[in-house]
């Protein structure tokens, strides 16, 4: 039972994720450098957040054709649980993994700060944890984390239950000005239809410790990496 | 030969920069100014003409993201072409 922590040139939430994973849940993890072409002896996928290639073009333009994402879409597409955070997000966004795109804050300003959060969902690799409804507190550093999508789009994932989590406020509502970036329907994170992908802005991998202020993120992971070991 | 593309977010997606841009030229007293929108534009060099199919699919791919932004192909060719 091994999960891959992904690097890119600019991944810079690669260590946090492995640790996450290595002392937080005692679990084993490694790094896999994006010229790899082979995902072999991995159960699960991490995308770490960060700014790969310098989000040159788009956050996560470039990065989508790394020889990597060719056995990540792979793995994928036959339901290994892949999560992509912040950068990571990005990343699936632009390798068509997940629908939409993030775009530039709507104040132009890159966030820094805690963030909470609400489950809206259940029945995915990531939430098994936890409970529907329950508020998590994740920090958010971004600055391209306004989630969109076309009308059409955005009705299918509600349809389909995709939404993951949404930004609310210390009341559980999602409000706008619980909005820390003008994503449509306050979205934090989605899925894709087969639910073994998820993609979020908000970071997991910096609130696995009581010592750096959350532990609310642990057991996102956790739950991966059970669902990743009952796949095996 | 010179190919240049010019990529837009769509109408449809909100454009911060552009409407910071805008109140920015009505401080300095363009009053007309309706609307802004702020995009990218590429110049691409190549030996040959490339292929219109294989051009398209650059853009498509790479260049821009279809979900929230158009692209325009404008190349010496087509240019010599239409005059």
């Amino acid at each position: 039972m091994r999960i891959a922590v992904l690097q890119f040139p600019g991944s810079n939430c690669d260590q946090d994720c492995l640790r996450a994973f290595r002392e937080g849940l005692g679990a084993e993890a490694d790094y896999l450098w994006h010229k790899n072409t082979s995902l072999s002896g991995f159960d699960g996928i991490v995308i770490p957040g960060g700014f790969s290639y310098g989000d040159y073009l788009r956050c996560g333009a470039i990065a989508r054709f790394s020889p990597v994402m060719k056995p990540v879409i792979e793995a994928a597409g036959a339901g290994m649980p892949v999560i992509g955070i912040c950068n990571g997000f990005q990343i699936l966004c632009e390798a068509g993994l997940l629908p939409g795109a993030l775009l530039r804050n709507r104040t132009l300003h890159f966030v820094c700060k805690m963030s909470l959060l609400r489950l809206e969902t259940e029945g995915t690799p990531f939430t098994a944890r936890l409970r529907k409804g329950q508020i998590l507190r994740l920090p958010i550093a971004h600055g391209e984390g306004a989630y969109y999508a076309n009308e059409t789009i955005l009705a299918d994932i509600e349809a389909h239950d995709q939404v993951i989590f949404r930004y609310v406020d210390a009341f559980g509502k999602v409000t706008d000005q619980a909005n820390p970036n003008g994503s449509l329907h306050n979205i934090a994170g989605i899925c894709n239809e087969k639910r073994n992908i998820l993609g979020m802005m908000p970071h997991p991998d910096r609130a696995w410790d009581q010592r750096i202020g959350s532990v609310d993120g642990i057991s996102i992971f956790r739950s991966m990496l059970e669902t990743a070991v009952a796949l095996r | 030969m010179k190919v240049h593309v010019i990529v837009m977010p769509k109408r449809t997606v909100l454009d911060p920069q552009g409407m910071v841009v805008k109140n920015a030229i009505k401080e300095l007293g363009f009053a007309g100014v309706q609307h802004v929108r702020v995009g990218k534009f590429l110049e691409l060099e190549f030996a040959h003409q490339p292929e219109k199919f294989r051009l398209e699919t650059l853009c498509r791919d790479l260049l821009s993201n279809p979900v929230i932004e158009d692209f325009v192909i404008q190349s010496e060719a087509d240019a010599s072409g239409s005059e």
